[in-house]
């Protein structure tokens, strides 16, 4: 299994004493869980995918461990006038005014707080879903789809303006 | 201080690509292992794996995660 995961993390440089370390937690958790083994693939393989379960979540833990509180905090107020692109042709202009003064609407009437929490940490600062999902009081799997939730309001908020997903992606320039 | 409009193309970015219908993280890894075997023997991916694929391609992380375990794997394998 260390050969295994040291082929998993070739690309992360991480010491061997690192993935003795990592392969040790595994074999705790393989031990502890054996009994969810479904056998729906190799136990080998199961037990690898555990391995690098564990190597991962420790690697970005420890990454992201000196990020403090108010690095994560970001609002999600902005304002549409200031975001135009005023180079743009008339149009486009008023196309992108549109576009954002909806975006506006459904980040501040329609998502929760704890979406528009973490709007901007997952998807514009990319942090490390556990860690942000962690300060926001929650796991990786319920902060995924918490923004996949708001992802989806906004996506109908803007297709209901009447614009295709082609002409909103032209505005920006996407 | 507000968003900029980079942040803001980004989400716009996303938004746009947001798959119709979504799994979690821990729905899609805990099918990683059978997804994995799949992909290593050259099989399809089978209709119940492929909201797996979908959630990859909309979850850097869980894609990072599974093409380390393909690495290891298609290693292991190599070397028999």
């Amino acid at each position: 299994m260390v050969r295994g995961l040291g082929f998993a993390l070739a690309k992360n440089n991480v010491d061997k004493s690192q993935i003795e370390d990592f392969v040790q937690e595994a074999l705790i958790k393989i031990l502890h869980s054996y009994d969810t083994f479904r056998g729906e693939s190799k136990f080998t393989t199961w037990a690898q995918t555990i391995a690098v379960r564990v190597a991962f979540t420790e690697m970005r833990r420890l990454r992201w461990r000196d990020l403090s509180l108010d690095q994560m905090v970001e609002t999600t107020e902005f304002n549409p006038d200031q975001i135009v692109d005023r180079s743009a042709g008339p149009e486009k202009q008023a196309l992108q005014e549109s576009i954002l003064k909806t975006m506006h609407k459904v980040i501040d009437e329609e998502l929760t707080e704890k979406q528009r929490q973490a709007l901007v940490p997952d998807l514009v600062k990319q942090i490390n879903q556990e860690e942000v999902a962690r300060r926001l009081g929650t796991n990786r799997n319920a902060l995924y789809k918490l923004v996949y939730d708001a992802r989806q309001k906004l996506k109908k908020g803007l297709l209901a303006q009447g614009l295709t997903a082609q002409q909103i992606q032209q505005a920006f320039d996407l | 201080m507000g968003l900029n409009a980079d942040a803001i193309k980004i989400i716009v970015r996303f938004t746009l690509v947001v798959p119709d219908q979504g799994i979690g993280c821990y729905e899609c890894l805990d099918q990683i292992d059978q997804y994995a075997e799949k992909v290593l023997a050259g099989k399809e991916i089978p209709d119940a794996l492929q909201l797996v694929t979908t959630h990859m391609q909309d979850c850097p992380e869980c894609k990072e995660e599974f093409e380390a375990l393909l690495a290891a794997l298609r290693a292991m394998e190599n070397s028999h």
